[in-house]
C-alpha cells in the first residue's frame, strides 16, 4: 500500500507496535479482571476494543496473518459482548491465551519472521466455537478471511427510485410486484412502500393501486438497467424518479448528497472503490450553511475563548518521546547541576554582605536546578504498575501447575522509578514470585495441618523510602529452612563446618553464587537461574536485595533501589592528589587498621584481620600508580567493600571526603572502558572523577596475585 | 488556506496514517482520541470534513455524528465514517445517525483523498 508520492507506511509502524504493545497489556490486565469475575460489561468492550485496533492497524500495513487471528478473536468478543456467548472461566481463559498469541502474531510482524502456519490454531478453534455458538468449527475458516473483501473494482451506484403509478396501472398489464422483482436481480434492493394513500377497506379498488416506493438499490448494471425495468410504465401509467443516490464501490461509500458540498449536486449520493456517500443527511438543509457562517453573537466570545484556550490542544492528554531525547534531556541537566556546584564553590568566598545580590542568584540557582533535575528524571519514571501487571498471571498460572492455592495482594502500584529499573528487574521479580509459589507456599493439605488457610498469600509491594524505592515480596509461606541452606552452603564449599552465623548470614546464602543449581530447581523455579543472577541484576541497576524470613511464617525479599540510574549515592575518596568515587551501594565499613591487623602474606599479598577474618587489601595507589599516596596502612584508612559475588575486600585510601550524589558520565561512550572503573562523574570543582568498579578491582588484584605467585 | 479536517479515531496509528495523508494534500488536520474530545474541538473551531472511527472509548463513533448534527455550526459538515471491512449494519447506523459516507480501513491514501475531495470540493 504505497503510492507514487513515496507515501511510506514504514514511518508509521514504529507508533504501530507501540501501541500494540500497550495496547496488548490493557487486554491482558483488562481479561485477568475478568477472569477474577470483577469485570463489567465496559470490561469486555474494552477488550474488544484493543483486538480491533490492533486489526485496524494490521490491515494497513497487510500483516495478513495478524488480521486473520484478530478479527477471529474481535469476532468471539463480540459474540461475547453481545451475550451470544457466555463468558465462564474456561472462555476467560481462552480469551487470555487468545491474547498470548495474538501477540506472538504481533511480535512475528514486528521482526517480520513468519510463525507456522497452524500457530494459534487450537485457540482459532476454540474462539470459532464462541462465535458458532458452541460446536467447534474448523480450524481455519476460509470466510474468516478479512483482509482485502473480494476483489470487485466495478463501481457500484447507489440510485433513489421513487416510483407512484398512477390510477389504472394495473389495468395496463403492469404489476408493481413484477417491477420489484426485476429490480432485485439488478443489485441490492431496499424497498419502503408509501401508504399513505390507502384507503379504506371498504372503499378500495381491487383494479386501482395506491401505493407508492421508494427503492434505493445498489447496482452495478447502470441507469439503463433501472430504465429498463419501467420502460413500459414510465411517463405513461407511473411517475418515475431514477436519481444517483449514492456511490460505492470496494471498501467505501457515499451515502446520497454530501451535505456540505455547497450547491447541492444533482446526485443524491455515489459509492466508489472503497468508500460511499450517504443520502443528503437530514440536516443538510441549505439553512445550515448561513448558521455556520455566522455564528449566533451570544455563541461567538465562547467560540473564541476556546480556541485561543488551546481548543486544538484538548485531544491529547499525553505525548511520545523518543527516549534518545530524554536520555539527552537528563545528560543536559546533570552538566548542568555540575555547573552550578561549580559556580557555588567559585563563589565560596563571597559573602551576603559583599555580594548580596550574586549570592542570591546563585541561591537561586541552585533551587531551580534542583528542582529541574527532580522533574526531568520524573519523566523517566513509570508506575512499578508495568512490573507489577504480569505478576497475576504468572500466580495463576503457577499455582494450578504446582498445584497451589495462592492469591495475590498487591500495594503501592502507583509508585514511579526510572524506566530502566523497571526494565532490569522484570526478571528478578519473575523468578521471586515463582520461587516464592515454589518454595514458599505449602500445598494446600500442608497448610491446613499446621493451621494456615489453605490458601497463601503472596503480596507485592512498592513505595518510596528515603530517596529511593523500596520492592517487597512477601509470602506467607514456610519460610528458609535454614538447616538444609547451611547443609547445602557446606556441602558446595560455600562455608566452612563449625563456622558460626547468623540466621540473616544464613539466609544471605541464597543469593552466593553457585548455591542453586540447575540440577536441582524445579520445572517452575528452573531455567537454571540462580538467585544469584537475581541479585547481579538488581545490583546492575544500583540496587540491593536482602531477605528476611521466619520459618513456617514466610519469607520476605526486600528490593531497594535507585529511584533513577543517572544520578549515584558515592562515597568521594582521595588517594594522592586523585579522588575516587565509591558506590555507596558497595560500602560495609571503613576503619584504620592497626599494625596488628595488617599482615603480608606471601602467596596472596597484603591481608588485613578484622574479627578474626582475612580480608585482601588493595592499595589503590598501587593499582592506579598514584604518587604521593599514603602506603603506610596504618596512616590511611581501609574501605571494606564487598562485590557482587560476596567477596569482601579492603580498599586503601587516604581519606575519606564525604558522601555526595554524583551524576553518572559513561566512559565507554565519552572515552573507552577502562578496567576497573565502571564510570566518571565531575565535581563540584569541575575535575573529573572516576567511579570504582569493585569487582573489576577484586578481579585484578586477584590476576595480580596469581601472576606473583607464577613469578616465584 | 487548506481546508481544516477533523480526524477522530483511538489508535494513533490510524490518526498519525490520516493526518500525514491530508496534511501532505495541504489539508489542516485536527486530531482527537474519541467521541468526547472531538466534540470539545468542534467546540473550540469550525472544521470542514470530520473522519471518524465507529469504536472508541468515551464515545463511539455513531453517537458522534449524531451530537454533530445537532450542532448548529457543524449540522451541515460532511462526515466520513471509517468501518472495518463492510460491516452493513455499521453503515446503516452511520447514514441513520446523518453521516456523508464511508471509508473502509484500511484506506490507499489516494482513496482517502479523493473521497474528502469529493464531500468537501
Amino acid at each position: 500500500m504505497t503510492d507514487d508520492q513515496g507515501y511510506d507506511l514504514s514511518q508509521f509502524k514504529a507508533t504501530y507496535f507501540e501501541e500494540c504493545a500497550e495496547l496488548l497489556a490493557t487486554a491482558e490486565e483488562t481479561i485477568a479482571r475478568l477472569q477474577d469475575g470483577m469485570a463489567g460489561d465496559d470490561d469486555l468492550n474494552a477488550v474488544f476494543r484493543c483486538v480491533h485496533s490492533i486489526k485496524g492497524g494490521a490491515g494497513a500495513f497487510a500483516f495478513d496473518d495478524l488480521v486473520h487471528f484478530a478479527h477471529v478473536f474481535e469476532t468471539a468478543l463480540d459474540a461475547l459482548r453481545s451475550g451470544r456467548a457466555e463468558l465462564s472461566p474456561q472462555v476467560a481463559d481462552i480469551l487470555v491465551r487468545g491474547t498470548d498469541v495474538l501477540g506472538d502474531f504481533v511480535r512475528a510482524a514486528q521482526d517480520g519472521s513468519t510463525l507456522e502456519a497452524d500457530h494459534g490454531s487450537d485457540v482459532l478453534a476454540h474462539l470459532n466455537a464462541l462465535i458458532g455458538g458452541g460446536a467447534p468449527v474448523a480450524a481455519k475458516p476460509a470466510a474468516a478471511k478479512p483482509a482485502a473483501p473480494a476483489a470487485a473494482p466495478v463501481t457500484h451506484a447507489v440510485w433513489r427510485i421513487v416510483f407512484t403509478p398512477r390510477p389504472g396501472m394495473l389495468r395496463t398489464g403492469n404489476d408493481p410486484l413484477l417491477m420489484i422483482r426485476e429490480l432485485e436481480t439488478l443489485g441490492t434492493l431496499t424497498i419502503q412502500a408509501d401508504t399513505a394513500h390507502l384507503p379504506a377497506l371498504g372503499d378500495m379498488d381491487p383494479a386501482e393501486s395506491y401505493l407508492s416506493w421508494t427503492f434505493t438499490l445498489v447496482t452495478d448494471k447502470g441507469r439503463a438497467a433501472i430504465d429498463e425495468v419501467f420502460e413500459f410504465v414510465a411517463g405513461d401509467s407511473a411517475d418515475v424518479g431514477i436519481e444517483p443516490a449514492g456511490e460505492e464501490g470496494e471498501g467505501w461509500g457515499l451515502f446520497e448528497a454530501a451535505p456540505a458540498a455547497a450547491p447541492a449536486p444533482p446526485s443524491g449520493g455515489e459509492e466508489g472503490d472503497g468508500w460511499g456517500l450517504f443520502e443528503p443527511a437530514p440536516a443538510a438543509a441549505p439553512s445550515a450553511a448561513p448558521q455556520a457562517a455566522a455564528p449566533k453573537p451570544a455563541t461567538a466570545p465562547t467560540a473564541a475563548q476556546q480556541a485561543a484556550g488551546g481548543g486544538t490542544g484538548v485531544h491529547t492528554a499525553s505525548i511520545r518521546v523518543d527516549l534518545d531525547k530524554i536520555d539527552r534531556l537528563v545528560n543536559m541537566v546533570g552538566e548542568l547541576v555540575i555547573t552550578q556546584a561549580m559556580l557555588g564553590q567559585q563563589a565560596s568566598g563571597f559573602t551576603v554582605e559583599s555580594h548580596p545580590e550574586l549570592i542570591q542568584g546563585l541561591q537561586e540557582l541552585s533551587h531551580h536546578t534542583r528542582e529541574l533535575q527532580e522533574s526531568v528524571m520524573a519523566i523517566r519514571a513509570q508506575p512499578v504498575k508495568a512490573l507489577f501487571s504480569k505478576a497475576p498471571r504468572l500466580v495463576r498460572d503457577l499455582s494450578s501447575k504446582l498445584a497451589k492455592q495462592a492469591k495475590l495482594v498487591m500495594s503501592g502500584e502507583n509508585t514511579e522509578v526510572d524506566k530502566t529499573v523497571i526494565e532490569q528487574l522484570s526478571d528478578p521479580m519473575t523468578h521471586l514470585i515463582r520461587n516464592a509459589l515454589d518454595h514458599g507456599i505449602e500445598t494446600p493439605e500442608e497448610r491446613m495441618a499446621v493451621g494456615k488457610p489453605a490458601e497463601g498469600t503472596i503480596h507485592l509491594g512498592a513505595e518510596h523510602r528515603s530517596g529511593r524505592i523500596i520492592i517487597e515480596i512477601t509470602d506467607d509461606g514456610r519460610g528458609i529452612n535454614r538447616a538444609r541452606v547451611l547443609e547445602k552452603a557446606i556441602e558446595k564449599g560455600l562455608v566452612e563446618r563449625g563456622q558460626q552465623l547468623t540466621d540473616e548470614q544464613i539466609d544471605m546464602l541464597i543469593f552466593a553464587p553457585g548455591f542453586s543449581t540447575a540440577a536441582e530447581v524445579s520445572d517452575v523455579s528452573g531455567r537454571g537461574v540462580g538467585m544469584d543472577v537475581v541479585r547481579k541484576n538488581i545490583q546492575d541497576v544500583g540496587g540491593r536485595v536482602v531477605v528476611q524470613s521466619t520459618p513456617g511464617a514466610g519469607s520476605r525479599f526486600i528490593l531497594s533501589l535507585p529511584l533513577t540510574l543517572a544520578v549515584m549515592d558515592g562515597m568521594l575518596v582521595a588517594v594522592g592528589n586523585e579522588r575516587y568515587v565509591l558506590p555507596l551501594t558497595n560500602i560495609v565499613e571503613s576503619f584504620r587498621p592497626t599494625a596488628q591487623q595488617a599482615r603480608s602474606l606471601v602467596d596472596v599479598g597484603d591481608v588485613l584481620t578484622l574479627r578474626g577474618q582475612y580480608i585482601r587489601l588493595l592499595p589503590l595507589h598501587g593499582i592506579f600508580g598514584i604518587r604521593g599516596a599514603i602506603t603506610d596502612v596504618t596512616r590511611g584508612l581501609v574501605v571494606v567493600v564487598e562485590t557482587e559475588g560476596g567477596d569482601r575486600i579492603g580498599l586503601l585510601v587516604d581519606e575519606l571526603l564525604g558522601q555526595q550524589q554524583v551524576v553518572i558520565k559513561s566512559l565507554d561512550s565519552n572515552y573507552r572502558p577502562v578496567e576497573g572503573i565502571s564510570a566518571a562523574t565531575i565535581l563540584g570543582d569541575g575535575r573529573v572523577a572516576l567511579i570504582l568498579d569493585v569487582s573489576a578491582l577484586r578481579h585484578m588484584a586477584g590476576l595480580a596475585a596469581e601472576a606473583a605467585m607464577a613469578a616465584q | 488556506m487548506g481546508k481544516c479536517v477533523l480526524a477522530v479515531d483511538d489508535s494513533k496509528t490510524m490518526r498519525d496514517m490520516v493526518s500525514f495523508t491530508l496534511r501532505g494534500a495541504g489539508y489542516t488536520v485536527v486530531e482527537a482520541e474519541h467521541g468526547v474530545a472531538a466534540l470539545k474541538v468542534l467546540q473550540g473551531q469550525k472544521v470542514d470534513v470530520i473522519i471518524t472511527d465507529v469504536n472508541m472509548p468515551e464515545m463511539d463513533g455513531i453517537t458522534l455524528v449524531r451530537k454533530v448534527r445537532g450542532l448548529p455550526t457543524h449540522a451541515g459538515t460532511p462526515i466520513l465514517i471509517l468501518t472495518t471491512e463492510s460491516d452493513q449494519s455499521k453503515k446503516d447506523e452511520g447514514r441513520a445517525a446523518g453521516a456523508t459516507g464511508w471509508i473502509v480501513k484500511p484506506f490507499s491514501p489516494d482513496k482517502l483523498l479523493q473521497i474528502v475531495a469529493k464531500v468537501c470540493p
